[in-house]
């Protein structure tokens, strides 16, 4: 069988990318509530919100650092196996990706450590200042990323000259058509997975009756939030999707598994796309559904996926899939911040064991969503790399062969395996052992506390025999 | 119009971040590589603790440079990376290996060993990848409209071998020479001892590399002995380096040993450098045909000479704050 660079590259570059991108996705949110905290804290003085800030800050150290670490692989990722791309596109994307190293970096010389060790060693507003800082500069690191990706989605501000892209303007580059829409898309993703997050694992530590009152307002806080935030993704998505169809609508097409442009178009419920065939099997939708919400009439039309020819459709089953997965868990969050305003009545939604169950479960949910999306964005652009501009066989690396890149693949596969259950154990343990009174803590003492390795915020042992060791 | 040559800039900031990286996770990476040659367990944790507080900025300026590249010289990072594929992989697995190891053997007990391992085949395998690095950009690359036309393992020559081989050599000894500074007692008789045959070896395989470079490269030949100038000054320079670490460790100096192994260090990178300037994508590209447009040089500059100063202040407070001997118990019991 002959090994296909193409595919073994993209199927490493959305493996890398996706185990990298969980972390940020996370981390985004959970800054800006810590920051919360500290200003709740701040403004009351009541030693509920500073024991929960001392908790998460330990989760965001640990997760920070996997996060960085996996990073590291992403500044090589696009010489290595996109050289042509890198280097046609360096006058854009260069800047971009160096101005998010610059920006992670100076938040980590300038404020990390000041959050992460600052507890009880600098006045409160100086710590709360930190907190802020760092809640800004998580965004800031993401309007470069989202600016830099969105400019592949919706190429302006450029000129292709002698196969290279010039800047015309970088305002009209950074600030190009689609932009403004992921960047709130993604800004409410990071909201609600750390609001999932947070909400799940007060929901486990009010299961096994643990820091009862602080869990309670931490739970109580997260349910508001997401009561706003889950609705508000979707509005914000179908924005995103009005965008996409306006720039990019043989994704959108794709989306709904729509293969001809036509009125009165049904939302597909279920649906099996194939592209020999340049159609569905198995339909199951709601008449004219896709229409009103496309074009905000049940007439409207909605272009079709066979308007371009078959080598330029993306693969359909994916994008339509990995939507479906994502709106179908939107809808799933929306569902269940409204039953948590429903269990307010009476303080039952402190005490209801299954809905307590239900919310552990849905902190993955997130995270699952954010992928999906992800995939529908990204392969609902194949074949292009550039829209329109840029094929991703273009922008391969030349010298790439086969062998390479399934030798790095696999290489990548089993390095972040390794990385993901020393992250995820040490994580579960620091989830285990958080929010007890102080002195049961297990730590072990005095690591080196540096900002540059986040990690060392947190003393939970690695393993048993340490902890045992701690505790002795 | 133009007020500054950009690229130039770019070129000692790039130069400047190369060597700032290689000598500060150079002798992270030679304690790793030093690692399982040491007397026992509590001159590990006394090696890993030398370095706890200040490695992790080190590898800031690898992924500055990495990142600084694609802006500035885009065709580097286009080459470059392509040409050393596997090897950029197995110094990035390395690395990761070993920044996970350093995280975890600090919060472990029972699972210690292994995480030692992940920090000395990390550490090995990193500076390899490096040394082979350098080797591969003294014999230059097959490029073709300004694209990598060759195979996947051409950067893997008895020569590259060498040189990899060298800079896990020469990480050692600035391993060696740093763990002199920091420790006391046995940990450092045992420092002291290592480094005069670290020194030969380190001596032994410059002399070959330099011998063998001028085969390996024309350019490099005739740069070199068209006629006799102040270049020549360069390995002077390093040989005195090479002497003085000698005659310190003879007469059991503390700090004179680290900082004569950073001069050797910074004469030969400088030899390297002028053996090639201003090529950049040898044999054929200059920094000038490397370089992206003004304007994308000019809008990262501004925001890399905000955070450089920045850096280098987090940097020196760090080794200013954690400076003095490491005794045994520092840190954790």
């Amino acid at each position: 069988m002959e090994l296909d660079p193409l595919l073994l590259s993209r199927l490493q570059f959305a493996f890398v990318v996706s185990f990298h991108a969980i972390f940020p996705v996370f981390t985004i949110g959970l800054a800006s509530y810590i920051a919360l905290l500290h200003g709740l804290y701040y403004r009351t003085d009541n030693p509920v919100w500073d024991r929960l800030a001392a908790f998460w800050t330990r989760v965001f150290a640990v997760v920070f650092g996997m996060g960085v670490v996996s990073g590291i692989v992403m500044s090589f990722q696009f010489g290595t196996n996109w050289s042509h791309f890198s280097h046609a596109a360096a006058n854009f994307l260069g800047p971009m990706l160096s101005y998010e190293v610059v920006t992670a970096f100076f938040l980590e010389a300038a404020f990390l450590g000041v959050l992460l060790f600052g507890r009880g060693k600098v006045p409160q507003g100086v710590h709360l200042f930190a907190a802020l800082m760092v809640a800004l500069g998580t965004f800031i690191s993401s309007f470069w990323i989202l600016s830099a990706n969105s400019w592949m989605q919706t190429p302006t501000g450029v000129e292709l000259r002698d196969g290279f892209f010039h800047i015309t303007s970088w305002s009209e580059a950074i600030f190009n058509p689609s932009f403004a829409y992921r960047f709130w898309h993604m800004v409410l993703a990071s909201f609600l997975t750390g609001g999932f997050v947070v909400a799940g694992v007060s929901a486990w530590y009010l299961l096994i009756e643990r820091d009862v009152e602080a869990n309670r307002r931490a739970l109580s806080m997260c349910l508001w939030l997401l009561l706003v935030l889950a609705p508000t993704q979707a509005v914000v998505g179908d924005f995103h999707g009005l965008n996409t169809l306006e720039h990019q609508p043989v994704k959108v097409a794709a989306m709904e598994g729509n293969w001809e442009r036509s009125a009165h178009v049904p939302l597909l419920l279920f649906a099996l796309p194939d592209r020999e065939a340049q159609d569905n099997h198995l339909e199951v939708g709601i008449p004219s559904l896709a229409s009103l919400i496309l074009a905000h009439d049940p007439a409207g039309e909605v272009p079709g996926i066979s308007e371009v020819p078959p080598e330029e459709q993306p693969v359909v089953w994916l994008v339509f899939w990995s939507f479906r997965v994502m709106v179908g868990l939107g809808v799933l969050m929306i569902g269940v911040a409204l039953a948590g305003a429903w269990l307010r009545r009476g303080g039952r939604v402190y005490t209801h064991r299954g809905y307590l169950q239900l919310l552990r479960a849905m902190s993955v949910a997130p995270f699952v969503a954010v992928l999906a999306g992800w995939i529908v964005t990204e392969t609902g652009r194949a074949p292009w790399l550039v829209y329109g501009q840029m094929t991703q066989a273009q922008g391969l690396t030349p010298s790439l062969t086969g062998g390479m890149a399934l030798f790095t693949l696999v290489g990548y596969v089993a390095v972040y395996a390794v990385v993901f259950w020393a992250g995820l154990h040490y994580l579960t343990k620091v989830v285990r052992d958080g929010m007890l009174p102080e002195a049961e803590t297990p730590t072990l003492p005095g690591d080196v506390e540096r900002a540059m390795r986040p990690l060392s915020a947190s003393h939970v042992p690695f393993d048993d025999d340490a902890a045992t060791d701690a505790r002795s | 119009m133009e007020l500054f040559d950009l690229s130039l800039i770019w070129a000692l900031i790039i130069g400047f971040g190369v060597i700032m990286y290689v000598l500060m996770d150079g002798f992270d990476l030679g304690l790793g590589i030093l690692y399982p040659f040491a007397p026992d367990e509590q001159a590990r944790d006394i090696m890993m603790n030398s370095v706890a507080p200040v490695w992790d900025g080190n590898e800031t300026w690898l992924v500055l440079g990495g990142a600084g590249l694609l802006g500035a010289f885009p065709l580097v990072y286009a080459v470059f990376l392509p040409a050393l594929y596997i090897g950029v992989f197995l110094m990035l697995a390395g690395l990761i290996f070993r920044g996970i190891a350093f995280e975890f053997r600090f919060k472990s007990r029972g699972n210690r060993r292994w995480w030692n391992r992940a920090f000395c085949w990390g550490s090995a395998v990193a500076a390899f990848a490096q040394g082979a690095v350098v080797g591969s950009y003294i014999q230059g690359f097959p490029v073709e409209d300004m694209a990598y036309v060759g195979g996947p393992l051409d950067w893997l020559t008895p020569f590259t071998v060498l040189t990899g081989l060298g800079l896990m050599a020469g990480y050692a000894l600035l391993g060696a020479t740093w763990l002199i500074l920091k420790s006391e007692g046995g940990v450092q008789a045992w420092a002291y001892r290592i480094t005069p045959p670290l020194l030969a070896l380190v001596l032994a395989v410059f002399a070959i590399i330099s011998l063998w470079t001028p085969f390996v490269n024309e350019a490099v030949w005739h740069r070199w002995f068209d006629r006799i100038q102040v270049i020549w000054l360069l390995p002077l320079l390093a040989l005195g380096c090479a002497y003085t670490l000698y005659r310190a460790v003879r007469l059991r100096r503390e700090g004179q040993p680290f900082v004569a192994t950073l001069g050797l260090f910074i004469f030969t990178y400088l030899g390297l450098v002028v053996s090639k300037w201003p090529v950049i994508v040898p044999p054929d590209y200059t920094i000038w045909e490397a370089a992206s447009a003004p304007e994308s040089q000019l809008f990262l500059l501004l925001g890399v000479l905000f955070v450089i100063p920045i850096v280098l202040a987090y940097t020196a407070w760090t080794y200013w704050v954690f400076r003095g001997k490491v005794r045994p118990g520092d840190g954790y019991h």
